[in-house]
């Protein structure tokens, strides 16, 4: 799966989970440009994600994430 | 089962103006997604959770405080969560000597807990973390984590038993079903000192729910079964009763015995068991009262409707018999589209969507818990012998025409006597109890009967009734005080609203009426006092021939004992 197709799968999760239908993401997007992406709400995206793409991060990835790039190089890595 | 996405979503919808339940929540571990679950199925329920969040691992200072955020809350509800992992911590930091002592630490605080919240108390019992430091060996060693968690579930009972305020959700029960690895996720766990995963959680909510609604008196009391393929395999009418499905031994057989025995337990916990069937009436009797391998018998059936009308008007004929509310009804079919006809018809009645495969009904079941219960007594097993005197009543009457045939049919019987000894618990339990046909309302307690038997300025009646299908017992009271040498005045009539409409009023004033002829009164005065329950009885008098006393305040009545005619009653005198 191409990072562009996992990019869009994504933003689909994020849509679904928060409630929004407004959100874009791109590469560099981080928690501080999405409402409502906080701590508590990114737990549901990391759980909502592991069960869209069927894989299962480590906990250590979870925390190290710094934009949503980093996110789908770790799913890219697990497909 | 709602997910928590969709509870979360809750949260932005308009519930203000539901009834309004304030719930406490306390946990040793965070509790933010705790806290929306139960929010959020509250609306589910129609409750506005009006929700305190104390601060986490604040559980001990909140309820040792006289003065902390949660006494002043003044929950109705407090929701108490001390988890296993965080006890699990705790074992890890005694001494070895004294990890005997882990359960019985704990059990100390919950009893404290008992004495010092007000309103009720919901505790999460402890789902297991089997630590295998022992392995199955934890078994004989009374230190182990596992023997002390496990001893702490079964001591957590005995405290539920012993307080009435004291209830356990049963999370260690849904963890049995579900399974360790749904209900725990270390990626939650480790980022956010949450130990339920997003899967379990609106189980949990829903478990909470469950006894909240339960307490504040919605529960099922109703279960209805269809019978082909969802109380035996097979079709009665075509197999015939000999070949249904059901009965031990290979095959699917085992599944339905296994359905009907889980049935059966509940009708002997005292839910009521009726049976909506699309056949005749006579093939669909014939296993029940035939088939050696049934469970169920004809005798566990309250109500028993086998015809071709659609099911949704059998429903409402059910709970026409029955008098509780459609909300309270479950009813279980494998027929989708005999599911949708009830669901579209009668909306109120929980309609749980079976599984196709007969063999997963009951696990599909279980994880509904649709028969939670606040209260338990053994009186309940015993109802359904009452309603299937009042089926037989209700279908003898439809066979009738004309009322007074219906009537004469029953063959009824009334005992009159005074207050006795025997009698008084019932009469001043009545007292308390009857609302709507009440003329006064004054309530009496059993000293004030006793009081009254020996009392001669007032004279006394009860009466019971019995009919061909059975007893009633003690159902109707009249207290009549003496005013003077010519007078009587009816201080209290009162009656159960089970015995309405079978002429138990003319018989009941005939009584009285022959009462005053034999002892020289000429006079009855009635008085009808208004309550918000009462309405039914507001012309009662007139109707018996009593007239109004113009001017009365509040509303009195007078009979002339010598203008008094019987109106026609088929009560036996016993």
């Amino acid at each position: 799966m191409e990072q562009t197709e996992i990019l869009a799968k994504v933003q689909d999760i994020f849509r679904d989970v928060l409630d929004n239908e407004d959100i874009v993401l791109t590469p560099q997007t981080t928690a501080d440009d999405v409402e409502d992406w906080d701590s508590l709400s990114h737990i549901q995206l990391i759980v909502a994600i592991e069960k869209a793409f069927k894989i299962k991060f480590t906990s250590k990835e979870i925390l190290s994430w710094s934009n949503v790039s980093e996110m789908t190089e770790s799913i890219a890595g697990k497909l | 089962m709602i997910s928590f996405k969709e509870l979360k979503q809750n949260l932005k919808k308009e519930y203000s103006s539901l009834p309004t339940r304030k719930v406490a929540l306390l946990g040793d571990v965070a509790t933010q997604f705790l806290a929306v679950s139960l929010k959020g199925m509250g609306y589910e329920r129609n409750y506005n959770i009006d929700l305190f969040e104390a601060e986490f691992n604040q559980v001990e200072r909140q309820v040792m405080d006289p003065t902390s955020d949660l006494h002043e809350f003044e929950a109705d509800y407090t929701v108490v969560f001390q988890s296993t992992h965080k006890l699990l911590e705790k074992y890890s930091h005694t001494s070895p000597l004294d990890q005997i002592g882990l359960a019985d630490e704990r059990l100390d605080f919950i009893r404290m807990m008992c004495n010092t919240v007000k309103g009720r108390i919901i505790y999460y019992n402890y789902p297991e973390i089997e630590d295998t430091v022992f392995g199955s060996y934890a078994n004989k060693v009374e230190s182990s984590f596992v023997f002390q968690l496990r001893k702490l579930n079964y001591e957590l009972m005995k405290i539920a038993q012993e307080n009435a305020n004291f209830f356990i959700c049963d999370i260690a029960g849904l963890q049995n079903k579900f399974g360790r690895n749904v209900g725990f996720n270390s990626h939650i766990y480790i980022s956010t000192e949450m130990v339920l995963s997003l899967d379990i959680l609106p189980y949990v909510a829903s478990r909470t729910l469950d006894i909240i609604c339960a307490l504040e008196g919605k529960f099922k009391k109703c279960l209805i079964l269809d019978l082909d393929n969802t109380t035996w395999g097979g079709i009665v009418g075509d197999d015939g009763w000999e070949n249904i499905q059901v009965g031990h031994g290979l095959g699917i057989g085992k599944a339905f015995t296994e359905f009907q025995q889980w049935v059966k337990n509940l009708k002997n916990r005292g839910i009521i068991i009726a049976v909506c069937s699309k056949n005749d009436e006579d093939k669909a009797r014939a296993p029940f009262e035939k088939n050696p391998e049934m469970v169920l018998k004809i005798e566990d059936i309250a109500v028993f409707v086998a015809n071709w009308n659609n099911k949704a008007d059998n429903i409402r004929f059910i709970q026409s018999i029955l008098n509780i509310g459609f909300d309270s009804m479950v009813f279980l079919d494998d027929n989708p589209f005999e599911r949708n006809i009830v669901r579209e018809n009668v909306p109120e009645v929980t309609v749980p969507e079976l599984p196709e495969d007969p063999g997963e009904y009951l696990e599909y079941l279980y994880s509904l818990n649709l028969f939670e219960t606040a209260s338990y007594s053994n009186a309940d097993a015993e109802r359904t012998a009452q309603y299937q005197v009042e089926s037989k009543r209700v279908s003898l009457m439809q066979s009738f025409t004309n009322e007074a045939d219906f009537l004469k049919s029953l063959n009824m019987v009334s005992e009159v006597k005074g207050f006795d000894s025997f009698n008084t618990v019932r009469v001043a339990q009545l007292s308390q109890r009857s609302n709507q046909f009440n003329l006064r309302t004054v309530r009496y307690t059993e000293a004030e009967i006793e009081a009254l038997e020996n009392n001669d300025q007032y004279v006394n009646f009860s009466f019971t009734l019995a009919d061909k299908f059975g007893d009633h017992g003690l159902i109707c009271v009249i207290i009549l005080k003496k005013l003077d040498a010519s007078t009587l005045f009816v201080d209290t009539w009162f009656m159960s609203c089970r015995v309405l409409k079978r002429g138990m009023e003319d018989f009941t004033l005939s009584t009285i009426v022959n009462y005053a002829k034999e002892h020289g009164f000429q006079r009855i005065i009635g008085e009808y006092l208004p309550t918000a329950k009462n309405n039914m009885v507001a012309d009662h008098f007139p109707k018996l021939g009593f007239s109004t006393i113009e001017g009365s305040e509040p509303l009195q009545f007078e009979l002339e004992v010598g203008d008094h005619a019987d109106r026609e009653f088929y009560i036996e005198n016993k």
